[in-house]
């Protein structure tokens, strides 16, 4: 294991108002340099906000927060976020959105230009540069989404249910996608999802969450071996895993109900 | 061979026979629209009878304005009697140059003011307010102020087709630029924009087809405010020629003026949205 990539020390995050709702009670978290890292858990857990504060996009009520040994104060392109519903400008074609980070960081062409070309191959789009993204499925908007961060060289990766919202099919091959390209890149990632074979698929570590107020019920290492594909998801030890899993949440479900 | 033929020529039939109905379908949209007006206009011509005017020699028929509008366009040989003689196209170009002016002053005031109020709470708090109040204010009820303050200037005119054009691209700029997705926003952040470049880069497209909603609804408010500042604070132009015309009783170039005034308002409309198509690409491919 290589040194601390991010590191979270008792954070706690309640949104105030009439009915202050506490988001997040607590949270310990240690992820290491080239770790993929899944918080996983119900709607609700708290997953997103942890994973907006890293972001940068919100500020924590209490606790302290690190990447690289630097506090995250406010968004930065070292962290790059990929969102569940791409988010891409939709006014700015594939081309466009992929350079929008180097150019408005004031990059000249030729110190990104041939990076955004390769990073449109790693993700299978470079025949479809000129397009805008209403003309995309849901599977290549997201294949830009994941371009546009990777072409900025992030330290770190935060993606937020990236594949929640595509079909069965899309999902399956974005996941292979994102494998081979973290297999290629080997960078450190923070994956929210609320399906345990995502999970399991794609990560070294997983953090089942618990809501109401979010905390981190448990952790578990996936020995699955890598490099990992689709096969993955029927080799031995993979229902174990999510045996041991789903028994925990339906336990932490069962623990939460009102008595 | 003949098979090979044969099969190949079919799938190049099938569109052909599939375009021929749409083409009829969009001829006959059209031709229902010229049921109304045709009818209208036939009927008004046919009241008007041998002596060419209804409503007790008051309105004349449409043939009657259309020979008065030739007048007014063309000029007429020998004595030049007729005031109106040939100048239909020079009011034209007065009442468009100033809604132009007037117009343009709008966009370059009211969209950086809109983007400005609907992104930042302090220029809302600031501004806001004001905006509301003076909203009220109807464009006609500026005119004895705008004529003390300006005279029976040019400017005068472009005074009011500006304020009146100001409230609809503002308000609905506001709108807009309100409305951007918060996604958008941490995305640029989160990729290094600088707040400039947050607002030029994605404040402003996102808001562009809003800006564009305001600006068809200004534009419409600016034909109306040049037609009553030339009518009052000016001495030329379509709404000047329209008043006068009516002192005079020349009610057929009141009535050719009036066609005139909505030919200059449609045309330059469907200008707007012509750039507009032009423009926001994205924003049409995405409503298919």
């Amino acid at each position: 294991m290589g040194a601390a990539a991010i590191s979270i020390r008792g954070l706690d995050k309640v949104y105030g108002g009439a009915h202050p709702v506490e988001a997040l009670r607590g949270i310990d978290l240690e992820i290491a340099d080239g770790e993929f890292a899944a918080l996983l858990g119900p709607s609700g857990c708290g997953k997103s906000t942890l994973l907006n504060l890293l972001a940068g996009f919100e500020a924590p009520t209490g606790g302290s927060l690190a990447v690289y040994d630097a506090p995250v104060a406010q968004p930065g392109p070292e962290r790059g976020v990929v969102f569940q519903e791409a988010a891409l400008f939709p006014w700015l074609n594939v081309w466009e959105n992929v350079v929008f980070g180097p150019k408005v960081q004031g990059l000249a062409p030729r110190e990104y230009e041939e990076r955004a070309r390769e990073t449109l191959r790693l993700v299978g789009l470079d025949r479809f540069d000129r397009h805008l993204p209403v003309q995309l499925s849901g599977g290549m908007r997201q294949r830009v989404g994941i371009a546009r961060v990777l072409v900025m060289k992030p330290r770190v990766l935060l993606m937020d249910e990236p594949f929640g919202a595509l079909d069965a099919q899309t999902r399956l091959s974005m996941q292979q996608l994102l494998l081979d390209v973290w297999q290629k890149l080997k960078k450190t990632v923070v994956f929210v999802t609320h399906d345990i074979d995502e999970a399991i698929l794609l990560a070294d570590v997983i953090y089942v969450m618990s809501p109401r107020p979010g905390r981190i019920q448990s952790r578990y290492r996936v020995e699955m071996p890598r490099p990992r594909s689709l096969d993955t998801l029927t080799e031995a030890g993979f229902n174990e895993l999510k045996r041991a899993i789903m028994h925990q949440i339906r336990h932490d479900i069962a623990a939460d109900a009102p008595a | 061979m003949t098979r090979g033929a044969a099969a190949a020529s079919q799938p190049a039939a099938a569109p052909r026979s599939a375009a021929a109905p749409a083409a009829e379908r969009r001829w006959s949209r059209v031709a229902l629209g010229w049921i109304l007006p045709v009818a209208v206009l036939l009927a008004w011509e046919l009241a008007g009878g041998s002596e060419g005017t209804v409503f007790h020699g008051i309105v004349p028929t449409p043939s009657k304005v259309v020979e008065a509008w030739k007048v007014w366009a063309f000029g007429e040989p020998g004595l030049g009697l007729n005031p109106y003689s040939g100048t239909w196209w020079s009011n034209v170009v007065f009442s468009t140059q100033r809604v132009a002016q007037g117009f343009g002053l709008a966009i370059l005031l009211g969209v950086p003011l809109g983007v400005l109020i609907g992104w930042s709470k302090l220029t809302a708090q600031l501004l806001d307010p004001s905006i509301q109040w003076l909203r009220p204010i109807p464009i006609t009820a500026w005119l004895p102020f705008s004529i003390a303050v300006f005279g029976i200037k040019d400017f005068g005119a472009i005074f009011l087709i500006a304020l009146g054009a100001l409230y609809p691209i503002v308000v609905n700029t506001t709108q807009g630029a309100r409305d951007v997705d918060r996604n958008w926003v941490r995305a640029a952040r989160m990729m290094g924009a600088n707040a400039n470049q947050l607002l030029f880069r994605v404040v402003l497209p996102a808001a562009l087809p809003s800006v564009f909603t305001g600006l068809r609804i200004g534009l419409g408010i600016a034909w109306t405010a040049v037609i009553v500042s030339e009518m009052v604070a000016v001495k030329s132009g379509l709404g000047y020629v329209l008043w006068d015309a009516y002192y005079v009783g020349r009610m057929d170039v009141v009535i050719a003026d009036m066609v005139s005034i909505g030919l200059a308002g449609y045309l330059s409309d469907r200008l707007i949205v012509f750039i507009e198509s032009r423009v926001l690409t994205w924003r049409r491919l995405q409503s298919h």
